[in-house]
């Protein structure tokens, strides 16, 4: 099935040289990478306050840092983690690179915008990292009024500014997608031919443009009331605070999906491809992908379940958020349901999706609790919350987000990463993870609050565990960090198709040369149709 | 020919898509512009239902007259954007700059509108964080009226200004003979902008100028 | 999505109408008619927005799509409103302060 290595041919990465040709490139591919080395420094960055949190919470007395400066931590941990690293980890890096290569086009439709959005994310981090230098912000990431605008005593105003900025990067990238996906498909290539990658990514994109521009100008308000003292939210100057709570989460309950949607996506690749079966439902897991951006606009309200909203508004929704499970469910069960007498091989991105499936589920089935009144009331901002997320965006995104960067790493850089080395990763990643967060739904259901820096000593044992554990997930991080790095150098080189799979963006050369495709592909057959390459391999 | 096919982009395939491209594009985000003022629109909507006198009282200060007066010279400038379309569709180079030209200096005349009114509520105390001295019956949530009444003009008027700018750089080309009926999608889609900043105000105007006159306590 | 040219007449007529529709707001707005008000004033802007949507923005000529991403932004900010509007007016429902 593999073809001998042809002749080296000008592709991406060689065509031209020099930081210039990186900074001004339009070309989709370079603006992934770029983003690439941008999100993974702010991951790194983000995992750091996040170490120094677990080693704090080590002991019961907080000992290691004063409560002012853990406040500070967990909030940049937030921020940093949520919108300059899950919100663009999956679109910016993975769907920049594929959504015109799955698509069969020579670039987004708007390349000088994509180029744009990249500077806009940068403007908007930096300006997050220069609050955090100056100082940092303890709101927590979700800015919650009057605290954020009468009291904090921190630099709210310049980082709800960064999130405002970087906050349009994420509506530019999704304004081009949906354009490139409805305008620029190849020929023969159908809605219903898409991989379902590009499904996902399309109801992410919708939740990003409909989404992103609420919590845009909620927090233009918030910066507004802190920096004229008037009042807009604070209820001592005659404004509501639960208003902002539903502005906040008209658009911070849905970017959950904005961030678990396209690891979704990436995970419907996966299983197809290493089971070598046609995904089980397609069209079920293609509407699910909408279904759950739709209805994810309806549920935020669970959020704020004891915040003096009324019953009879909490009663609506916690009936609609149970009505998310639906769409989600249907998506592990056709997983699961593809699976099923497939020819499954164990390589190092199926082992990250199975990671997805079962980590997913918990993290749902978990959602379900949270979406019930009664059991919500009695574990709201306790570590089970905690856990709970954790579980979707760590155990879920970012899982789907490894073995994506693992299944598609050889089209990206045209070079082989350590398949041992990656397989023990995975197993490392999977066995911290969980050792780090299943503890904190027990505490979480036993009381022990979020955002506190001391505790009873009688949850230490949990907290020892968790904080075990999450040195181990660091180290499941950084072997691919240096294995990554190795093989862009010192890999063996790629195959065109090394998966034998049947995407168009594994027709063409690794790395694809500038222009994608040298003839514009067109398509004949629906997505993951494993008999023709079989019928190409025999023949 | 020659011209529109130098103003194809190599992702392209050809000029339709482009332009199909570009119009989309800015029907999208003009999709986002509309969440983006609807998150003010919102807290109006809430702050209205819950203090409906103190905002009828606050109206009453907003002159009905200036109110319409802005709102009709929006509304020419719309509609000269229109014939700017139209113009540069049928290729009538003078007739665009003309038009273009009435555009800007109606927009321009609403921002002086807008400004003068804006500098009589600050100079009788009705400015919230700068100036603000009402103190009869529910001034709190007066005030409230007018911070959601400034953010939600300023904002606005930002968008007038940006605006003006593209219409300028719009009467730039214009002026170069840049368009022509094969190519003219900037203008269409700048257009689009600029009656999206006129739908905005059709709304501002009723619900601050309008809609809270006769609302009394009770 | 074909090339539609609407003609200066058409335009004009949609300005006329505009105009009008303003000074019957304006004028409306003397009058107390009680919870009429907003509705007039609403019913009003609506129709004049719809005309701008429709006439100057060339709705009425485009394409599903163009039509389906004009009524999903106007779904989604009553979306908005509408499940806000739920908590607000539902506070004070039950005879206990804050719920």
């Amino acid at each position: 099935m593999i073809t001998a290595i042809a002749p080296p041919r000008e592709n991406y990465l060689t065509h031209e040289y020099g930081i210039k040709s990186w900074l001004l490139t339009q070309d989709h591919k370079r603006i992934a990478l770029l983003y690439l080395g941008a999100i993974s420094f702010f991951f790194f960055l983000g995992g750091i306050f996040a170490t120094i949190i677990r080693l704090e919470l080590l002991t019961p007395p907080g000992d290691l840092v004063s409560s002012q400066t853990y406040n500070k931590l967990f909030s940049l941990h937030g921020i940093i983690m949520i919108f300059l690293f899950m919100i663009p980890s999956i679109p910016a890096t993975l769907g920049n690179f594929l959504v015109p290569m799955m698509i069969g086009c020579k670039d987004l439709a708007f390349p000088k915008i994509n180029l744009l959005s990249w500077y806009i994310f940068m403007a908007g981090g930096a300006l997050i990292l220069y609050a955090m230098l100056r100082g940092g912000v303890d709101t927590g990431w979700t800015f919650y009024v009057p605290f954020s605008t009468s009291y904090a005593n921190t630099y709210v105003i310049l980082t709800a500014v960064g999130i405002f900025i970087a906050g349009f990067s994420s509506i530019l990238t999704g304004l081009n997608f949906i354009v490139t996906i409805h305008r620029m498909r190849a020929p023969g290539l159908t809605w219903f031919r898409l991989p379902l990658f590009i499904w996902s990514m399309y109801a992410t994109s919708v939740i990003q443009v409909l989404g992103t521009p609420v919590i845009a100008v909620t927090l233009l308000l918030v910066a507004v009331e802190r920096g004229f003292h008037i009042g807009i939210f604070d209820p001592a100057l005659g404004g509501d605070p639960v208003l902002f709570q539903h502005l906040f989460w008209f658009y911070s309950h849905p970017a959950v999906y904005i961030m678990v949607l396209p690891g979704m996506g990436v995970i419907s690749e996966l299983v197809s491809v290493y089971s070598r079966k046609r995904v089980f439902g397609y069209k079920f897991v293609a509407f699910s992908s909408v279904a759950i951006a739709v209805l994810g606009f309806l549920v935020w309200g669970h959020h704020m379940f004891v915040s003096s909203q009324s019953v009879y508004a909490s009663l609506i929704f916690s009936f609609l958020s149970f009505m998310v499970a639906v769409p989600s469910a249907i998506k592990v069960f056709n997983w699961t349901a593809t699976l099923y007498k497939g020819s499954i091989s164990y390589d190092t991105p199926m082992l990250y999706a199975f990671g997805f499936i079962g980590l997913f589920t918990i993290g749902g089935l978990t959602g379900t609790f949270l979406a019930t009144l009664g059991f919500d009331v009695h574990v709201t901002d306790t570590y089970f919350v905690v856990a709970h997320f954790h579980y979707i965006m760590v155990g879920g995104t970012m899982m789907a987000y490894l073995g994506g960067l693992h299944y598609w790493w050889p089209k990206i850089t045209g070079r082989m990463y350590h398949e041992g080395w990656a397989k023990l990763s995975a197993l490392v990643v999977f066995l911290g993870f969980n050792l780090t967060f299943f503890p904190q739904f027990i505490m979480g259901y036993l009381g022990m609050p979020r955002r506190y820096h001391a505790y009873p000593p009688e949850f230490q044992v949990y907290h020892v565990l968790s904080t075990a554990g999450a040195s181990v997930l660091a180290v499941g991080y950084l072997i691919p960090a240096i294995y990554f790095i190795w093989a862009m150098r010192y890999g063996q080189p790629a195959p065109d198709n090394p998966w034998g799979a049947t995407g168009l963006e594994w027709q063409t050369s690794s790395p694809p040369p500038p222009e994608n495709f040298e003839i514009t592909p067109v398509v004949t057959q629906e997505a993951y149709d494993y008999s023709i390459l079989e019928e190409m391999t025999v023949g | 020919m020659a011209n529109h096919t130098l103003a194809l982009r190599h992702q392209f395939d050809d000029v339709d898509q482009q332009k199909d491209a570009s119009t989309f594009g800015m029907w999208l985000f003009l999709a986002t512009e509309v969440l983006f003022f609807g998150g003010m629109f919102c807290c109006y909507t809430v702050y209205r239902s819950l203090y409906p006198a103190a905002f009828g009282a606050a109206s009453n200060h907003l002159s009905v007259i200036w109110g319409g007066v802005s709102t009709a010279v929006l509304i020419c400038s719309s509609y000269f954007m229109a014939c700017s379309v139209n113009s540069a569709a049928s290729g009538r180079k003078n007739a665009l700059i003309t038009y273009l030209v009435l555009t800007i200096l109606f927009a321009a005349t609403f921002l002086v509108i807008e400004m003068s009114e804006w500098h009589n509520l600050y100079t009788e105390g009705m400015m919230p964080g700068f100036n603000f001295t009402f103190h009869e019956g529910d001034f709190r949530h007066v005030q409230l009226f007018y911070c959601m009444y400034f953010s939600m003009t300023g904002l606005h008027a930002s968008h007038v200004t940006v605006g003006i700018g593209i219409l300028t750089v719009l009467l730039i080309r214009a002026a170069r003979g840049v368009f022509s009926p094969q190519y003219h999608t900037p203008v269409e889609v700048s257009g689009l902008y600029w009656h999206f900043v006129d739908l905005v105000w059709i709304y501002l105007f009723p619900l601050y100028y309008l809609v809270a006159r006769h609302v009394h306590a009770g | 999505m074909s090339e539609h040219i609407v003609t200066k007449k058409q335009y004009a007529h949609v300005f006329v109408i505009l105009l009008i529709l303003t000074l019957t707001t304006s004028w409306a707005a003397y009058f107390d008619l009680g919870k009429l008000n907003v509705v007039v004033a609403l019913v009003i802007a609506t129709i004049k927005a719809s005309l701008v949507v429709l006439f100057f923005m060339h709705v009425y000529w485009q394409t599903k799509l163009t039509k389906l991403v004009v009524v999903s932004g106007v779904a989604w900010l009553a979306l908005l409103l509408w499940l806000t509007l739920t908590d607000i007016v539902s506070r004070g429902w039950l005879p206990f302060p804050g719920k």
